[in-house]
């Protein structure tokens, strides 16, 4: 059992990095090679290079509509996280109330339960003989019920509602490394809470706030789920794009090229936010 | 505005986060209360209460099925994934060497890859292969994407675990198998029981990736919800919603006790 110290990394290693390397860096680098092929038809792909696929990503406005529409819907998902998340993050954090540990357990309950379910749980709320229709109604307020399931609002609230503990958490993590010393002395020094919190709270709980609007804005543009369950068929975006084109018209080589665009839009957005502020602020809000 | 603990501000933002935690809540609470909906509807209003979802879903064949599959997935991802996850942390813990950082962010990538992106991925080095769609390939691509979650819980409970334990048994004579046996593990032990449910829910709750992977005619429990979605709301899609959340909640909570009482035992 004694190896060699230095091969011992290595051995503990050997079984993680092979996985990794079989179904992450080598598929994706089939993926780059395969955005090159020529389709023939569903499902039949010829290995004679061609830059077919990228001239009609880059040529047709179709996709740029769906790219456009994803970064808007995710954007907007982020925004609203951020301004629902905040104050709920601030009060969990400088709350003094005694059971404080009961709002964060309450705050994690949500990752148990069933992505699909907490989504399509909003059918009740928005569909047509959803809560608020029903409520409507009875009251006398509407005579038809308001269409709001199947719209993007829809989609966006599913999303939020998904991605809501995410950024709560991000920031919850900051605001609670702050030094509270810091925000005694500023107030000392004759700010009000107010101006304590504009100085001194929110610009070091900055790092996980952008954490946090970086992991919904990444993880909103990546689902194409809460589109189909919340969703018409308008409402669709790129991952749901990128489904369709793989799993319904068996365009490899075309399905391969958006996913390239998916990987290097998301991509790029980590690597430029890693390089102001380090992706530990991440994972120490995802690893709670 | 005061944000003190009495001031306007300050209650304005206790309120804004009572709305958000029922925000969280209500449309969860709601699949609940409708479960037990008498009405052959999904949807309100409600007409009295009943338990003949439930029974109905008890006699449904696919839904059993997708139930089974889910359980069995999510079983063999968990054990599989800890015990690679544990040994990938033991070494970028315990170990220096070349090379670390970039072994680091690889087994952080799944969570950066859209897992759309890894759904095509891996189907697309099954087809290069030539090798069908099986319940293999749906378990290793679980196992991918909890991975490296067991590597940062396993890593921050490690990284708490002094040295000095080891190397006392070491200079006992305790070979490596044996001390990591006789001192790592047990003091490891919350973090394996945490990784375990962990990556069990991630597994039997995954539909983005599982959309992909799975092999033809084989539904997992959310594939099955969604194709039931499709058809219509049907109120046994509540049923089985609450069932699930009692399943998916009551285990950690379970377990999380569990891991504090082993935590306790073993300082």
């Amino acid at each position: 059992m004694r190896a060699e110290p230095d091969r011992q990394p290595w051995l503990l290693l050997a079984p993680v990095l092979s996985l990794l390397i079989l179904l992450l860096v080598v598929p994706i680098a089939i993926m780059v090679v395969v955005t090159f092929y020529t389709f023939v038809t569903a499902g039949v792909e010829k290995p004679v290079l061609t830059l077919a696929n990228w001239r009609e990503f880059l040529s047709d406005p179709y996709y740029h509509g769906f790219l456009w529409k994803t970064v808007r819907v995710a954007t907007i998902t982020a925004l609203v996280c951020a301004v629902m998340g905040y104050p709920a993050a601030y009060s969990i954090a400088m709350t003094r109330f005694r059971h404080k540990w009961l709002l964060l357990l309450l705050l994690i309950v949500p990752f148990w339960i069933s992505f699909t379910i907490r989504t399509f749980s909003w059918i009740h709320i928005l569909g047509e003989q959803g809560a608020i229709n029903v409520a409507l109604i009875e009251l006398g307020l509407v005579d038809q019920p308001i269409r709001m399931l199947y719209t993007e609002g829809a989609v966006i609230m599913g999303m939020v509602h998904f991605l809501l503990p995410y950024m709560v958490l991000n920031i919850y993590v900051s605001l609670e490394g702050i030094d509270r010393n810091l925000i005694s002395a500023a107030r000392t020094l004759g700010c009000t809470s107010w101006q304590a919190f504009k100085e001194v709270s929110l610009p070091l709980s900055l790092p996980g706030l952008l954490a946090g609007l970086l992991l919904c804005f990444v993880l909103a543009a990546g689902s194409y789920v809460t589109p189909q369950i919340l969703g018409s068929s308008r409402d669709a975006l790129f991952g749901n794009l990128v489904f369709d084109t793989i799993m319904d018209e068996l365009n490899w080589p075309l399905g391969s090229t958006l996913s390239i665009v998916l990987l290097v839009l998301l991509g790029l957005i980590s690597v430029v936010y890693s390089r102001y502020m380090g992706l530990s602020q991440i994972f120490k809000g995802l690893s709670r | 505005m005061s944000l003190d603990e009495t001031g306007w501000g300050w209650r304005g933002i206790q309120l804004a986060t009572i709305l958000v935690y029922i925000f969280m809540f209500a449309p969860i609470l709601v699949v609940v209360v409708l479960s037990f909906n008498a009405s052959q509807f999904g949807g309100f209003p409600m007409t009295g209460l009943s338990l003949r979802w439930y029974e109905k879903l008890i006699g449904n064949e696919a839904v059993l099925r997708a139930f089974q599959t889910s359980m069995w997935i999510a079983l063999v991802t968990s054990g599989a994934c800890t015990a690679l996850g544990v040994m990938g942390a033991l070494a970028l813990v315990r170990y220096e060497f070349p090379g670390k950082t970039l072994v680091n962010t690889l087994i952080i990538a799944p969570v950066l890859v859209p897992e759309t992106v890894l759904g095509v991925g891996l189907l697309l080095l099954i087809r290069f292969a030539q090798q069908p769609r099986s319940l293999l390939v749906l378990v290793l691509g679980h196992i991918l994407l909890a991975v490296p979650y067991v590597v940062l819980v396993v890593q921050a409970r490690l990284i708490g675990i002094k040295r000095v334990y080891e190397e006392a048994a070491l200079s006992l004579g305790a070979n490596r198998l044996q001390t990591f046996r006789e001192v790592t593990l047990p003091l490891l032990m919350p973090a394996i029981v945490a990784s375990l449910l962990l990556v069990f829910t991630i597994s039997f709750d995954n539909i983005t990736a599982s959309m992909f992977w799975r092999p033809p005619g084989v539904e997992t429990m959310p594939t099955q919800i969604l194709s039931m979605l499709k058809i219509s709301i049907s109120p046994e899609i509540n049923a089985l919603g609450t069932l699930m959340i009692i399943v998916t909640v009551g285990l950690p909570l379970l377990g999380g006790g569990l891991a504090r009482l082993l935590g306790r035992g073993a300082r």
